[in-house]
This record gives structure tokens, C-alpha cells and sequence, in this order.
């Protein structure tokens, strides 16, 4: 193995590629390089350069492998990459094979430790740093030493593709929340690095960053945090969570910014409980929506197994409370901290017997904030437990973004009766009953405890009971309340949002999908239009479909159900709520744990549609 | 002649809720007609209540008392996640949960332990029978080692003391009692209803279908014969003037006489009977427990009592104003603080 000619030797430097190119950062889980990370993608950010950052972790606090990709696109496209032309190589374990992944052209910077190691390619170019060398010239307390020593590859990278140094320290003092001590110390090993590299390496591939316009107006967040905003701003009264990834976060978006709600003596209008279990968690949420306020739950696919119970309790006593289900790959313990839209069905269909829950499928941040807050006016309007159904990607990647709009309807609380509200339906109906439905949508109107009537009281039960809210084992009254509970669902299909269509391309080929798929599939689009194969779209954002998603499928030729679980558990639900005329339906679905890329929707449309 | 009322000119039918449909002579009904009782001598306003519970006998009985208050059968051992969520949402509430020994000691031993923990101020009663009765005579985690039951053999299993359990997880008001007890049952109801903790009642309820032989502790003809109480419980209203020689005596267990001031200024009175307990001594009551696990003796009254824990609502610091009732304005931040908080993480 012969790496080590310093300076490096050149090779023929092609046309520059500006802010169009992916990072793929692999170092070992614990390292510290989440920080590291974190400064390049918000300094590309600062440079107005549209960029992505995807942590693609294993389940392990310390020592497994862990890869983050950072992608910059000139154009605005933040899907995952397949292929990343850089890789920062920092983990000896996988180096080997991160190298040969590279495309032709690709750069390799490593470690002059994990150099020796690694096979050498011809066609590619290596930037090797004496890391241990550097770090020993490092004025670093010891204990911060190792934390530390992965911004010797910011450092490097800053240098070679172009990132001011200042900018880095801004971004540093951000990251620190504005205390100079961690940040200056974080700053000298950078620049260490960076210094060492203007000095030693002589850059051979055509690959910069540019200082553009692209990012002006816009945010970086993740979508638990995004979530957690919007809960905020609908008014959330009651948390109750069990830590479990990929939705642990959500949570602490929700604590993070309990500031926002608290009253002018500091007293908290968000109760906030760590539950025993996620089965805990559902009961205080259900009992919290059940005496009138506005309560959340955030999980993953284990929890929500747990709490199937209570959601079909919810459902059938006609309870309004919010659940996230921020989507970790299953079935059971699975992948946990990787991605996948598995739990379609699943949640849909959540609690034993008949019936099907509401569910919102956000596909992008700003969804991630408005069904944060709509979510609410959802279960309280139609009272029901409405499932937020997120994923690992959005949840816990950082996501470039708009801004979010405020929202833009006051809260709705849905058919409360106070005590003389009740007075005057009982004036005007002869009787209140909780399962009355005298509007004919299915909804009925309740009280909540407290309320000072002496009518007001009733009986909740996930046993049969008639509309007066009374025990009931007789069949007319069990078939009569499904027969409502079913109309209450066709209601809302009206009230959810509706699908995202674009449709107006004058195609015979169409694609459905649902969830964080969207950026994958418009830059697979652009790239389809490129090869002057047309395509129209459509998202579905709730659960039970709206009509509309129907015409669509009638209006085109060729239908592409594309999602990311293996059994194509959308395309299934369409053939059930759709059974009509559908063999032109195709499903293409991955499930492999990692974000969707273009490539892969190019390829597989491509090929079926031959 | 019109009905005796209540101070709030309220009578006692206008507390009873639907028709029982358990079986004649469930221990339950008794403990339901306690309730109502209980309710309406200390004039409480039903909608200011809830009835919570989780599933079997027991937990059927809330729809059998206080008809106008707010009720919710909830799941198999449940019950007790469901009033931290209510009691949160709403802390004007009070709440009377009503729970079994299969619902509290088996299925929901966890949540029975953590609402303890987390000290949630209500009534929660355990209607204790030793056995599953709706699906026809199963042994439960409370029935005793050795015991022989028709359909289901010899018990081998040792019983888990609620009490006991209470206790260990933080319980600030534990009590056991018996169903046929009924002054005994209403005079720890209404201490209960006034303590600002959980307050957890282990009342030993006969099943009189499956589990009612002799040779069951958990039967009423033993209950009669057997149970010991601690002591004499009396509770005095909060204009009661104690005299000065009984606080002494009340602040230090020595004498016959203990005096307990609760949450509403009322204060309860336990004279001893034949013994040295003082509820006040968590040591002690562990010992009382334990020995009559062993020895097999039933000991009721109040065997705990400490002074309240901050509640849950304490710790989470709330505002005063129950959650549930906050406007508009408290519940969504202006739009100025959405576009500060955006405004902040733009590149620039």
C-alpha cells in the first residue's frame, strides 16, 4: 500500500461542478461527529447553497459504523442521493468499502492511519490528514481530544471545497448557543486542519462551493421539531411518551418550546408525563381528550403496537386525542433506527374489530407543522384519535424548508355542549343523548366532566350502548352505531387535506404516493421529462382517501404506486378502496431503510413502463 | 312527608346511578351504596366527579352509582393511566376510580404502581375478591397460597398484598377494609375523598358466586368472624376544636388516641384497639401487613398515612386554571412568535 506522496500528486483537473455534488461522511457511532456534521451543512446553508443532511445510523450508542450524506443542489433537489462523488472516510471499519464506491472521479479524505489500509484507486482523488499528528499539536483538554478530533475533517473540507472559516465559527457559536469557550475550541482544530491542508495538499478534482442565492427565506429544521412547533401552536394540553426512536425527539421539540405556552407567571399550560409504556401513554392521552383538552402522544411502530387497545376504545367511544407515529423500519424490533413507511396499514387499521382510524401523512416539513396544529381541530371536530404518520427521515433529518404559515383558521373545538348549549339542544331535541346524531353526519355532540348540568353526565364505554350512551347488547343499536361510525368517516374524507395533484401535463402516466417520497419523485420527474417521458402526480395526505384519488387513477393509462415498504401497502389499500378498473395500477415499492432516491424511481419506472 | 336532603337540598336516590347487574349479594353493591352514601352526606356536586374504571365485576360498578357524574369504563387494568390524563386535562375534577384485584394486582400491576408514584390525588378502591368472576372463577394474584377452588385446584401460588404494594410505591393513604364492614367502609370513603393524594382502598369484597366457602379468606362468613380493626375511626368536621392534651397525643405515638388533620382542615380521629399501630409509621405498617399475610390475620382501618406528596399537577407546575378550560388565547402563541422563531433560523 503506497499513500503517502506529500504534497499529492496532481491529476488532470476537469470543469469545475459547482454546489451540485453529495458528501458521504462515515465515521463510528459516539465519535462526536453529529457536531462536526452539523457545521458543514449549516454553513452550506448560510451560503445559500439548498442542502440536505441525512443521518443514516445504526442502532448502538458507540462503535458501529454510521454514515451522514450532505447533499448540495444548485437546482433545489433534497432527495437522497444513491451515489455520493465525496467521501470523508473516518472510519477504518468501513473505509474499504466506502472507496470503492466512489464513482470514477470521486474524492477520498481520509486519515493517514485509515490510508494505509485502504485500496488505492487510480481514478480517483485521495486527500490524506495526519489526524493524530494534528491533534497532538492540539491545545485540547484530553477528555474533549477524541469529540474533537472530527473537525479536522471540517477543517480540510472547508479548505478544499471552499468554506470561509469565519462562516464556520459563526456557525460553531450557533451550535454552542453563543458560549465562546466550546466553540473556540471546536474552531482550532478546524482551522489546524485547515491551515495544514492550504499548506500539504494540492487539490486534484473539479468539485467547489459557491456563495448563491438559494437558501434566502428559508429554514433548516427536522420534522419532529417541526411537529412539536405546530402541537404547540394547536393548542397541545397533555403529553404523555414512552422514549423510543426514531419520535423520542418529538417530544423534546414539544419540551424545547413549552416557553411559548407558559403564562406570564411561568406556570405551565402543557402537562408533559413520561409515561411506564406507550400503553400508559395512550390511556392519559385518551382520558386527557376525554375531559376536554387538546392531548398527543408521539411513538414508533412498537409503541403503537401497544397502544392498539386503547386506539380501538378511542375510536368506538368516540374520543379525540393525537398519536404520531414516527415510522421506524419493522416488523418487530426491525431496523430501528431506519426508515420505512410500513405502518400504513397497520395504523389505519389500528384496534380489533371493525373500523379504521383517521390518519395524516405529512410529506414534507411545513405539513409536519400544519397537521402539528390541524391534527387537533381534526380529532376534536369529527371526535376520534387522529394518527400522524411521519418517518424516520423526517422526523430526525434535517429538512430545507419555507418558513411555516400560521395558521390560517382559529381552533376548532367540534360539537362541545357547555351546560347551556346543552339546555338549549335538550329545549330544541326533547333529549341529549352522546351518540345522537340529529345533523345526519355522523357526529354526535358531547359534554365533557365538570360540565354543570344535570344532564350533562354520561356513561363511557368501549362495551355495546345506544345513542342515549347506555350498555346495550341488542343487535339494532350494535349495527345502528357502526352504521354511524362508518358515515362519521365518509364525513371526513371532506374535512382532511386533500391530495397534492399536478396534473396538468398532458400525461398518460401517473403517479401516486404518500409521505417524504416527494423529493425523490420530482427529481425523478424532471429527469423522465428530460427523456420526454411525461408524468403526472399525485400525494395522498389522509386517511380514508378522498374521492379524488379515484379520477386520478380513471384519467391515466399507466398508474405508479410508489412507497417505501415492501409489501406496497398503499397500492393495497387502493385496490380496496378502489377495486374498479384497476389493473393499470402498478406498485413500486422499496422498503430498504434508507430515504428514497431518483435513481431508483427512474430505473424501476422506466423499466415496467418499458 | 318529603325526603331527608343533603345541605344542598339533594336526596339520597338523586346519588344511586342505573340498576345493579351483578349478582345478589356481591360485596360490590355494598361498597356502591357506600359511595352514594358517602357522596351525599358530605353534599358533593356530581359534575364535579368523575368515575373511572378498568374491566370486571368491580369495574362495572360505577354505572350503579352518582348517575349524573361523568363515567368511563375503560380497559382491563388501564383505569389508572386514564384518570392521569383526565385529572391533568382537569384539575377541578375529583375522581372515584373503582378497580379489581385482577385489574390492579395482575393486568395492570404497572400502572397500579406508577399513578401511585405519581401521586395523583383520588380515591382509588380495589374491590378485592381474590378471584376472576366474569370469566368464571379463576384465581387472582390476591388469593391466598394453598387455597382450593372448585374449577381451578390448589392455589400454589403466594398472594401479592395490594396494601402492601401501595405502600412500597409512595401510597400516602392506604386503607383495608371489608365490604361487610359498611361503617367502617363509609367512614374511610370519606376520609379518602378528602385526602390530596392517591388514596388507595383495599376493600376485601366477597364474590358470592365463586369464592364465598368458609375456608376463603376472602368470604363473608370469615370476614365476620375474622376481621380486626386497628382501631375506631371517627371524622370530625373542620370547625372541631381538638383539645389540647389530644394534639400531644396525636403528635406522638404513645396513648390510644391518634388525630390526623386532613387536606380540608377536618380531622380524623383513630382510637387503637389492642394494639401499638400508628398509621403514621410506614415501618409499622409494612410489619402490620406482613404479619397478616402470615399469619393469616385480618387486620383492617387505616394502616398508612403520611402527609401528601405534591401532586402530579404540583410538579408540573400547571397554571391554575384547569387545561381543558383555557381559551384561544392561551392555547395558540401569537403570530409573532411563529415569525421570531422563523425568522431565526433563516440563513439570512
Amino acid at each position: 500500500m503506497a499513500i503517502h506522496a506529500e504534497p499529492q500528486s496532481k491529476v488532470d483537473i476537469r470543469e469545475p461542478v459547482v454546489n451540485d455534488f453529495a458528501f458521504s461522511v462515515a465515521t463510528k457511532n459516539g465519535s462526536g461527529s453529529q457536531t462536526s456534521n452539523n457545521v458543514l451543512v449549516m454553513s452550506l446553508f448560510r451560503m445559500g447553497i439548498p442542502v440536505n443532511g441525512k443521518n443514516l445510523f445504526p442502532s448502538n450508542i458507540k462503535g458501529l459504523p454510521t454514515w451522514y450524506t450532505i447533499r448540495a443542489s444548485k437546482d433545489g433537489y433534497t432527495a437522497r442521493k444513491a451515489i455520493t462523488e465525496i467521501v470523508v472516510a473516518y472510519n477504518n471499519d468501513t473505509a474499504p468499502e466506502d472507496v470503492m464506491n466512489l464513482p470514477p472521479g470521486g474524492v477520498c479524505i481520509t486519515t493517514d492511519k485509515i490510508a494505509r489500509v485502504i485500496r488505492q484507486r487510480d481514478d480517483i482523488s485521495y486527500y490524506i490528514i495526519p489526524v493524530t499528528k494534528l491533534m497532538r499539536g492540539a491545545k485540547v483538554p484530553s477528555a474533549f481530544r477524541k469529540l474533537v478530533e472530527n473537525m479536522t475533517y471540517v477543517g480540510a473540507v472547508a479548505q478544499l471545497f471552499d468554506i470561509s472559516l469565519d462562516l464556520i465559527y459563526q456557525v460553531l457559536l450557533d451550535n454552542f448557543k453563543g458560549r465562546e469557550k466550546p466553540a473556540r475550541m471546536n474552531q482550532d482544530i478546524v482551522e489546524l486542519a485547515y491551515h495544514w491542508t492550504a499548506e500539504n495538499i494540492v487539490k486534484s478534482d473539479p468539485y467547489r462551493f459557491e456563495t448563491m442565492d438559494g437558501t434566502t427565506g428559508k429554514i433548516i429544521m427536522t420534522g419532529n421539531d417541526a411537529g412539536a412547533l405546530g402541537a404547540i401552536f394547536g393548542g397541545v394540553n397533555v403529553v404523555a411518551w414512552y422514549p423510543i426512536t426514531p419520535s423520542t425527539s418529538f417530544v423534546d421539540g414539544i419540551i424545547a418550546h413549552r416557553y411559548l405556552r407558559q403564562t406570564p407567571e411561568k406556570e405551565n399550560t402543557i402537562a408533559i408525563v413520561q409515561a411506564e409504556d406507550e400503553l400508559a401513554a395512550a390511556g392519559m392521552v385518551v382520558g386527557a381528550g376525554w375531559a376536554g383538552s387538546r392531548a398527543l402522544t408521539s411513538t414508533s411502530g412498537p409503541g403503537i403496537s401497544l397502544m392498539s387497545e386503547f386506539a380501538g376504545l378511542a375510536y368506538f367511544a368516540e374520543i379525540p386525542a393525537v398519536f404520531w407515529n414516527i415510522t421506524r423500519m419493522g416488523p418487530s424490533t426491525g431496523l430501528p433506527t431506519r426508515t420505512s413507511q410500513g405502518d400504513l396499514l397497520f395504523t389505519h387499521f389500528l384496534g380489533h374489530g371493525d373500523g379504521r382510524q383517521i390518519c395524516l401523512m405529512p410529506g414534507n416539513l411545513k405539513e409536519a407543522f400544519e397537521f402539528g396544529w390541524k391534527s387537533f381541530d381534526i380529532a376534536e371536530t369529527l371526535q376520534t384519535p387522529v394518527f400522524v404518520i411521519s418517518d424516520l427521515d423526517l422526523g430526525m433529518n434535517n429538512w430545507l424548508s419555507d418558513p411555516f404559515d400560521y395558521p390560517d383558521q382559529p381552533l376548532r373545538r367540534g360539537k362541545v355542549l357547555d351546560a347551556d348549549a346543552l339546555q338549549a339542544f335538550i329545549d330544541e331535541h326533547g333529549k341529549w343523548g352522546r351518540y345522537l346524531d340529529v345533523d345526519g353526519d355522523g357526529i354526535p355532540y358531547r359534554t365533557v366532566p365538570g360540565t354543570n348540568h344535570r344532564f350533562a353526565g354520561y356513561f363511557t364505554r368501549g362495551t355495546g350502548h345506544d345513542e342515549m350512551a347506555t350498555y346495550s347488547e341488542r343487535s339494532d343499536d350494535w349495527v345502528e352505531n357502526m352504521a354511524r361510525l362508518h358515515l362519521k368517516m365518509d364525513t371526513a374524507r371532506s374535512l382532511l387535506p386533500a391530495p397534492i395533484v399536478d396534473d396538468g401535463n398532458e400525461a398518460d402516466i401517473g403517479i401516486i404516493t404518500f409521505g417524504t417520497n416527494e423529493e425523490a419523485i420530482r427529481e425523478a420527474r424532471d429527469w423522465l421529462a428530460n427523456d420526454g417521458i411525461r408524468t403526472n402526480y399525485l400525494r395522498i395526505r389522509a386517511l380514508p382517501m378522498a374521492a379524488t384519488v379515484s379520477d386520478f387513477i380513471d384519467a391515466h393509462q399507466s398508474v405508479f404506486v410508489i412507497e417505501n415498504n415492501y409489501d406496497g401497502q398503499l397500492t393495497q389499500l387502493i385496490r380496496l378502496e378502489h377495486p374498479e378498473n384497476i389493473s393499470h395500477v402498478r406498485s413500486l415499492a422499496l422498503g430498504d431503510g434508507l430515504p428514497m432516491t431518483p435513481s431508483w424511481i427512474y430505473d424501476n419506472l422506466k423499466e415496467q413502463e418499458g | 312527608m318529603p325526603p331527608r336532603t343533603n345541605a344542598l337540598g339533594l336526596a339520597r336516590n338523586t346519588y344511586r346511578g342505573k340498576p345493579s347487574t351483578l349478582c345478589p349479594g356481591c360485596g360490590h353493591d355494598s361498597i356502591s351504596n357506600q359511595l352514594i352514601t358517602m357522596a351525599y352526606e358530605l353534599n358533593l356536586e356530581q359534575h364535579k366527579i368523575i368515575k373511572v374504571s378498568g374491566i370486571g365485576c368491580s369495574s362495572k360498578t360505577p354505572a350503579y352509582f352518582l348517575g349524573g357524574s361523568h363515567g368511563f369504563n375503560a380497559l382491563h387494568g388501564r383505569m389508572p393511566s386514564v384518570v392521569t390524563g383526565a385529572l391533568l386535562a382537569n384539575t377541578g375534577l375529583s375522581c372515584i376510580a373503582v378497580s379489581g384485584d385482577g385489574d390492579s394486582g395482575s393486568i395492570g400491576m404497572g400502572q397500579f404502581k406508577h399513578v401511585i408514584r405519581r401521586n395523583v390525588p383520588f380515591v382509588y378502591i380495589i374491590e378485592n375478591n381474590g378471584v376472576y368472576g366474569l370469566t368464571k372463577g379463576q384465581f387472582s394474584a390476591t388469593a391466598d397460597e394453598g387455597q382450593f377452588l372448585k374449577y381451578y385446584g390448589t392455589n400454589h401460588m403466594p398472594p401479592i398484598d395490594l396494601a402492601l404494594e401501595a405502600v412500597i410505591a409512595g401510597a400516602t393513604f392506604v386503607a383495608r377494609s371489608f365490604s361487610g364492614d359498611a361503617k367502617q367502609v363509609q367512614t374511610l370513603l370519606q376520609a379518602a375523598v378528602r385526602h390530596q393524594g392517591t388514596a388507595v382502598l383495599d376493600i376485601i369484597s366477597p364474590c358470592v358466586t365463586f369464592n364465598n366457602a368458609e375456608t376463603s379468606t376472602k368470604s363473608y362468613p370469615y370476614g365476620k368472624d375474622n376481621e380486626i380493626p386497628l382501631h375506631e375511626i371517627q371524622i370530625l368536621a373542620p370547625d372541631y376544636v381538638p383539645e389540647q392534651e389530644e394534639i400531644t397525643i396525636g403528635d406522638y405515638a404513645e396513648g390510644d388516641m391518634v388525630t390526623i388533620q386532613m387536606h380540608d382542615g377536618s380531622f380524623l380521629r383513630l382510637k387503637k384497639l389492642d394494639n401499638d399501630h400508628d398509621p403514621r409509621n410506614r415501618r409499622q405498617a409494612m410489619d402490620v401487613l406482613e404479619r397478616s399475610m402470615r399469619e393469616q390475620i385480618f387486620s383492617t382501618g387505616l394502616i398508612y398515612y403520611e402527609e401528601p406528596r405534591p401532586t402530579l399537577a404540583d410538579t408540573e407546575e400547571l397554571t391554575a386554571t384547569p387545561l381543558a378550560h383555557l381559551g384561544a388565547e392561551q392555547l395558540r402563541p401569537p403570530k409573532e412568535a411563529l415569525d421570531t422563531l422563523m425568522s431565526g433560523l433563516m440563513a439570512g
